[in-house]
């Protein structure tokens, strides 16, 4: 077993980032991921790689755009208003078929909000983030080990399939530190022949572009597309099940909302109730299976959520609504406690709430 | 003796060459029609031109060869 | 022997602009400059928003489409992936680099970034269709200033050059249009210029060209090239604006 460092989850991140071939990172300051940036401009310059802090985060996004047109790895990070900002240059990475890594640890909303944990930017996510039809494969750690690991995994699947890879956080998962182990599986990076790296002379010019006037083009562009979101569907998935097999109420839950809930899944077995936990790890593409499969035993779903309530939507379709499915939720900046976790799954279990 | 071709489709019959030759060799054919729709620029008096190339610097369009 | 033809950095197809818009005379500076210098394998453009949208179509180097106004956001990123081999030019109209990508200009210049900038100041939003620009002189006619620019209703022009030459940042700053013969001259030395400051690592230099709307402005293109001496020149005076590399030399 490798050794285990103890760290934050931001700098765990950055960390993993830079193992991971990252040698560019764009940001702006945002609280609560300024750790990321405050490791890359540490790190950076004694390893060759280029730490900028941009004007904002529209152009932090679109020097992420840049550098991956060049081909080579490249991140930002920032918190939920910072997030709003990228939008654009998230649409636009996604209509250019360029990768990037996009870090968003989420902070309450909306506005300005407040800085502390939230999830409410589900929606954001999961739905694109910007205009137009779009996805990022979208990353859940529940724990800095996660934050580290599915880093190395977002760029992976970042280049391997041309798309914005975001690790959605959230304050807690930022701040909260743990023993991580970084003794990572490095994959080659893919070859980039797109990439505007100059002809030498020695070919046709490549073009990065979001631009398609002619309608049959783009439209066959956008099915082109998701044609490939179909393949990470496929492929790409990811989730964590606890003890669901014989479970009558299950709980859906990412991040911090995931280990409270586990707790709360734990009390609840000791005091006789099955309780069980899905916990979806890529939130894009949602993990629909292990749903679908446990509805046909489950009586009831708790979507818990520091959100009013985004994830229960995809929850309630993954079920196709044949069980009721509540929400478990705090908001503005507050965190579920095991408690009313377990609260919520007893009243559930007595048929107390629909 | 100088030669000046002209990708003739190319052009988009703004003129800018016509008001751009010092020895005013140059005019917009009215008899003629390119591809474009456009009356194209063409050269009065070939043996007059001294392959100067303010015309093909003024096109916009880069439709003007000047050989000398 | 040939002594004028299409320069190789610029593609062979027809330009989409309208008859008489000195776009594609800038474009062929550029491209002629490329040439010259030898740079065409190792260059990447950034194209912007607005009517020169497809400059990607016309150039041979390796071309990026940025977000309106973001391309010099974009461009700090191709050269940072890759200082010592990427040449990096941005061309942006005045809507894209003085209006929604001001921000973007200022601070790529602040931080003296080491690529170039070839700015279009035509005074007006061409691609969709007339509107007034934060280069719009005052007075000026536009489709969304019927009655004329009124600058204590919508304030006054943006004189970028002067406005970049107060930061310490910027290398080169030089205004230049291509209303003649001789002004073109003058504006491919400029590009040219612009591109060596980069070759040499000298940081960011931005050429604002002096550009002709017919269309937009409602004359004939001859008409254009004389209200560009008439109006934009004495308001946007042509000249150089900054050069450090010569301030130091003279100090």
């Amino acid at each position: 077993m490798a050794d285990k460092v103890l760290m934050k989850g931001n700098e765990a991140i950055a960390e993993a980032a830079i193992i991971a071939g990252c040698r560019h990172y764009f940001g702006y300051p945002i609280t609560p991921q300024t750790e990321v940036a405050a490791y890359m401009a540490k790190k950076m310059p004694k390893i060759g790689g280029c730490f900028l802090q941009a004007e904002s985060e529209i152009a932090a996004i679109n020097m992420v755009y840049g550098v991956s047109s060049a081909g080579k790895r490249v991140m930002t990070s920032s918190s939920s208003p910072g997030i709003s900002l990228k939008g654009e240059g998230l649409s636009y990475l996604a209509g250019s078929d360029l990768p990037a890594l996009v870090v968003n640890v989420q902070r309450g909303g909306p506005g300005l909000g407040g800085i502390q944990p939230s999830q409410s930017d589900y929606f954001q996510a999961t739905r694109g983030g910007g205009h137009g039809d779009y996805h990022m494969i979208v990353l859940a750690p529940a724990s800095v080990q996660e934050m580290a690991e599915l880093t190395v995994k977002g760029f992976d699947l970042a280049d391997k399939y041309r798309m914005t890879s975001m690790i959605l956080a959230d304050g807690t998962m930022g701040q909260m530190m743990e023993p991580v182990s970084l003794d990572f599986d490095i994959k080659p990076e893919p070859e980039k022949p797109w990439a505007t790296t100059g002809t030498k002379l020695e070919r046709e010019h490549n073009i990065v572009n979001s631009l398609s006037l002619v309608p049959e083009e783009l439209e066959t562009l956008n099915m082109k597309r998701y044609e490939r979101y179909k393949e990470v569907e496929k492929n790409e998935t990811m989730y964590e099940e606890y003890m669901v097999d014989d479970a009558d109420i299950i709980i859906a839950a990412f991040g911090i909302a995931a280990r409270v809930s586990k707790n709360a899944v734990n009390e609840a077995r000791k005091q006789g109730i099955k309780a069980g936990l899905i916990r979806p790890i890529t939130l894009w593409p949602f993990p629909k299976a292990p749903f679908e499969k446990a509805v046909e035993h489950a009586k009831a779903f708790i979507s818990v959520e520091l959100s009013m309530g985004q994830m229960i939507e995809d929850v309630k379709l993954a079920t196709s609504c044949k069980v009721p499915v509540t929400l478990c939720n705090r908001v503005g900046g507050m965190i579920p406690d095991p408690e009313q976790v377990l609260k919520s799954i007893i009243e559930v279990n007595n048929g107390g709430v629909e | 003796m100088a030669k000046l071709t002209f990708k003739t489709d190319n052009c988009k019959g703004c003129g800018l060459c016509v008001d751009a030759c010092p020895k005013k060799l140059l005019r917009l054919a009215q008899d003629k029609i390119n591809k474009k729709g456009h009356h194209p620029a063409e050269i009065t008096d070939p043996e007059q031109c001294v392959g100067c190339a303010s015309c093909a610097m003024m096109c916009p369009d880069c439709i003007i060869k000047v050989e000398r | 022997m040939v002594v004028f033809d299409k320069p190789h950095a610029l593609i062979d197809v027809p330009l989409h602009y309208c008859p008489g818009c000195t776009h594609g005379i800038i474009h062929r500076l550029v491209a002629e400059v490329i040439d010259e210098l030898g740079i065409e394998g190792k260059t990447i453009g950034i194209a912007p928003v607005g009517c020169s949208v497809m400059a990607y179509n016309y150039f041979n180097c390796d071309m990026i489409e940025a977000a309106h106004g973001r391309a010099p956001a974009v461009a700090t990123g191709v050269k940072r992936a890759d200082p010592e081999n990427h040449i990096v030019f941005t061309y942006q109209g005045d809507g894209d680099l003085a209006s929604i990508g001001m921000a973007e200009t200022v601070h790529a210049a602040a931080r003296n970034e080491n690529i170039t900038v070839i700015f279009i100041n035509n005074a007006i939003y061409g691609m969709t269709g007339g509107q007034m620009a934060p280069t719009s002189l005052p007075g000026q006619v536009t489709q969304t200033s019927p009655y004329g620019r009124d600058t204590k209703h919508c304030g006054f022009p943006i004189k970028v050059c002067e406005m970049l030459s107060e930061l310490e940042g910027p290398e080169y700053l030089e205004r230049v249009t291509v209303n003649s013969v001789k002004n073109i001259r003058t504006a491919k030395k400029a590009i040219k210029k612009a591109f060596q400051n980069q070759i040499d690592g000298k940081g960011f230099s931005l050429i604002e060209v002096i550009s002709s709307c017919p269309t937009n402005w409602g004359m004939t293109p001859q008409a254009a090239l004389k209200w560009i001496d008439d109006k934009m020149i004495p308001y946007y005076p042509l000249g150089v604006y900054k050069d450090r590399s010569a301030e130091k030399e003279a100090e």
